[in-house]
């Protein structure tokens, strides 16, 4: 091979190496995301059922209801609308009711919303973003929750 | 008074540092030796400085001095004294002043060891670091300082993050920023040549034993990060794809590669270009990662805080090193001499080859971490980039790159055979086939698990058949041992570097391939059989610690044999400060490798949600990254590499290698 070929044979390669890259990845962004919705977006019917995404807001107070097994239901809340989750599994440390929540699945037919991951904060003054971004939008962010957030 | 003298020690080592980034760089310019000579007391002194502000704020909360803010909101006068000691660095301001501590005592270890460098180099070299550290100094003084005081002291302390309350994480932080940080040396020696126009082989000589030190800390870190998650969230992953986690994979990729392509440098003066970039983005994925970490644009237990000015004086110092650097090397680059030519075929062309795979896996985790970021600064719209499309598009792009590895070592320099490669290969080949074969027939016939298995049984046998070659164990078995010795240490840290490699992914294929999970709810006196084992629930236990409380649950597990049945308690543990529950696992090893886990959720009635999971192999995981980690430390114990040792290469040691050269 002469130095010319022997350079285009590596530049050659790399250029497929980097296509090769460059399509995973735009297939995998198409494909392979979940949108963050907040329960007005699910409310005014911007999302198809069966869509997979994360749903943030805080758990309603009083709705934690627990059946045999390991299923629980509650309701998700930005304070302008609810929807109601069911969730089999173990729920994380800091899930409680009146705090933020994100729950991974996708609507049913029926309207609710099954999710098979169920994430809380990490400790107990933070708030996941989204869900503190969703409660601003639709107007129910309160001070308290400002301050328990920014805080720390 | 001490916290002052801590405070006070910081800023004098600010203004060492200033000193240190101009005066041996213009020394360099002018021929000033005296200038030059300045850099190495001046780094040593920086140093001193800052280890005396880094033990001022440990004794603050070792002795739980309140009236300093960041032990009031860190520390209790409870807890236990090891958590006391690294509550230092479990909070956003106590670990940037152990990130500059760890680049002062870098820069130190430069001036120390690199007594026998060119004198520009040197010069060059902490001049650049003196840089960074500047930049890092005045973050952590005027943005973070760990030394504020109250002026009424509070009585008790709010406590540490209980999830931070263990010992994998007292240990991980200080290993991670050994290797971030570590990556600092390979850029300034990057920037320091570009600033001179001016590399050769030795360049790479003096590199590379920094960043395989770097390298280790980094794979150690990592590793314990993962470790700790899994125990101690309770879910039983070791990997989430987590934004944070990806901010540390990504210069652990970049650096790898620098560590392959460095030694084209060294060897064939060649990929002299690439490596400088390499060296340039190993750290700035370090500093990106400190800025997705630190300033709080991620939600997670690492965001300590989300002061906006913190975020926006990090991405400063992001954009001005990653800038600039890429500035100068833009033009200067072009000013180095080009290196040695070679067949594609042929270990530098094999060097490629990984250097290429690493970089798009790299750019991959790097999209994938930093386009829902992307997407909401300027669509405002909110994605979540998980497992789905890292496995989507990391993982094809690793397959290439390990079915190649364990050929690479067996081509030679300039021109290498295919063929003969195969031909050494071929009985490792046919095992491989028939590690896939047996396992799709006693696993349940399933082909992606068994593939990785035979990828898995190709990486640890291709990489033991190499250096067995290399002894000629199978053509002349009489010379083996002292051939054995007689190899270069680095030969040594190959094998085990690409040998953990195999031992990792076997762990990672058969825990993904072949766990088993359950989620119920037990009561006592309930029992359920979960793989081979017998799992029944005797009782709750109230117990406590020093700052906590907690619930035991107490399991009998008998594993089917006549082996006495093991007690295993997970718990549910309330931190009583921050009233904060956290879930405390119980996990048994069987077989060496394979591990039954449990973990307990919420009280229901009177029984108890839990995971039970069954982890065949999952140490594998672990023990792989060690291997790979011990790798690195054997290869920088060659004498070739030793630190501060830049000797030309010596004939002895390439007459020792002659598998290479044959």
């Amino acid at each position: 091979m002469t130095r010319k070929q022997k350079r285009l044979t590596l530049i050659g390669f790399a250029g497929l190496v980097l296509a090769a890259a460059v399509g995973l990845v735009l297939f995998a962004l198409n494909d392979r995301i979940t949108f963050f919705t907040s329960p007005t977006d699910l409310a005014v019917g911007k999302v198809k059922p069966g869509t997979r995404l994360r749903l943030g807001g805080l758990v309603e107070a009083g709705s934690i209801e627990r059946t045999e097994g390991t299923t629980v239901r509650f309701r998700v809340t930005d304070g302008a609308n609810t929807v109601p989750v069911t969730y089999t599994g173990i729920l994380p440390d800091l899930f409680r009711e009146g705090q933020g929540t994100v729950a991974e699945g996708a609507v049913g037919t029926d309207g609710v919303f099954k999710a098979d991951t169920v994430l809380a904060k990490h400790d107990e003054k933070y708030m996941p973003k989204e869900v503190a971004d969703a409660l601003k939008a639709s107007g129910h962010w309160g001070e308290d929750a400002a301050k328990a957030t920014l805080k720390k | 008074m001490i916290v002052e003298i801590g405070h006070y020690a910081l800023v004098l080592a600010l203004a060492l540092a200033l000193v240190q980034s101009v005066v041996p760089i213009w020394g360099a310019v002018k021929g000033d030796e005296r200038a030059m000579a300045l850099a190495g007391p001046i780094s040593v002194g920086q140093f001193l400085f800052v280890a005396v502000s880094f033990a001022a704020l440990t004794y603050a909360h070792v002795v739980s001095d309140f009236s300093v803010v960041n032990v009031f909101e860190n520390s209790h006068s409870t807890k236990p004294m090891i958590y006391k000691v690294s509550g230092v660095w479990g909070n956003h301001e106590g670990s940037m002043l152990l990130w500059v501590s760890i680049l002062a005592l870098f820069g130190a270890l430069v001036a120390f060891f690199g007594r026998n460098l060119p004198q520009t180099l040197r010069a060059n070299v902490l001049g650049v670091q003196a840089w960074v550290a500047v930049a890092f100094y005045l973050f952590v003084l005027l943005t973070s300082n760990p030394f504020a005081r109250f002026g009424q002291p509070p009585m008790e302390g709010r406590d540490l993050n209980p999830l931070l309350q263990d010992v994998g994480l007292a240990i991980h932080p200080p290993l991670l920023y050994l290797g971030y940080v570590g990556f600092s040396i390979a850029f300034s020696f990057a920037a320091a040549a570009l600033i001179e126009g001016r590399i050769d082989a030795a360049w790479a000589r003096w590199v590379r034993p920094w960043t395989l030190t770097a390298w280790v800390f980094l794979t150690l870190g990592i590793a314990m990060g993962s470790y700790w998650a899994y125990y101690e969230l309770g879910w039983g992953g070791w990997w989430f794809w987590d934004p944070v986690e990806n901010a540390s994979l990504m210069p652990w990729l970049a650096g790898t590669a620098l560590l392959h392509s460095a030694i084209v440098m060294e060897k064939r003066d060649g990929l002299k270009i690439w490596t400088i970039l390499l060296a340039i983005l190993a750290f700035s994925l370090s500093l990106l990662g400190t800025f997705l970490v630190r300033s709080g644009v991620l939600t997670s237990v690492h965001a300590f805080a989300t002061d906006p000015a913190r975020g926006v004086f990090i991405l400063g110092i992001l954009v001005l090193f990653v800038g600039g650097s890429l500035t100068l090397f833009a033009a200067r680059a072009a000013t180095l001499t080009k290196g040695g030519l070679f067949a594609p075929v042929s270990r530098e062309g094999a060097l490629v080859f990984n250097n290429l795979f690493l970089t798009a896996g790299t750019a991959t985790v790097f999209v994938g971490t930093l386009y829902p970021l992307m997407l909401e600064a300027t669509t405002g719209g909110k994605i979540s980039v998980g497992a789905p499309f890292f496995d989507m598009t990391f993982g094809p792009l690793m397959v290439p790159l390990l079915i190649a590895l364990p050929m690479g070592p067996f081509l030679a320099w300039k021109r290498g055979d295919i063929l003969a490669v195969v031909q050494r290969l071929a009985a490792v080949m046919v095992l491989s086939v028939v590690a896939v074969l047996v396992t799709w027939i006693l696993k349940g016939h399933d082909i992606l698990p068994a593939l990785g298995v035979g990828l898995a049984t190709w990486l640890m046998l291709g990489s033991l058949a190499e250096i067995l070659w290399r002894i000629k164990l199978f053509t002349e078995p009489g010379v083996s041992l002292r051939r054995a010795v007689g190899l270069p240490r680095s030969a040594w840290g190959t094998f085990l570097g690409h040998f953990g490699v195999g031992v990792m992914l076997l762990g990672i294929v058969a825990e993904g391939a072949w766990k088993i999970e359950h989620v119920l709810v037990m009561k006592p006196g309930d029992h359920i059989r979960v793989e081979r084992f017998d799992v029944a629930f005797e009782r709750a236990v109230p117990n406590s610690g020093p700052n906590w409380d907690e619930v035991i649950a107490r399991f009998k597990v008998t594993d089917g044999t006549s082996n006495p049945p093991i007690v295993m308690e997970p718990s549910k543990r309330t931190y009583r400060t921050r009233s904060m529950p956290t879930t405390e696992t119980a996990i048994e090893t069987y077989g060496l490798f394979s591990q039954l886990y449990l973990a307990i959720g919420e009280a229901q009635g009177e029984g108890v949600a839990m995971r039970i999971y069954w982890k065949p192999l999952v140490l594998l995981i672990w023990i792989g990254t060690l291997i790979m980690s011990i790798g690195g430390v054997v290869s920088l114990t060659d004498r070739r590499l030793r630190v501060g040792a830049p000797t030309p290469h010596r004939a002895a040691s390439a007459a020792a290698m002659p598998a290479a050269a044959e």
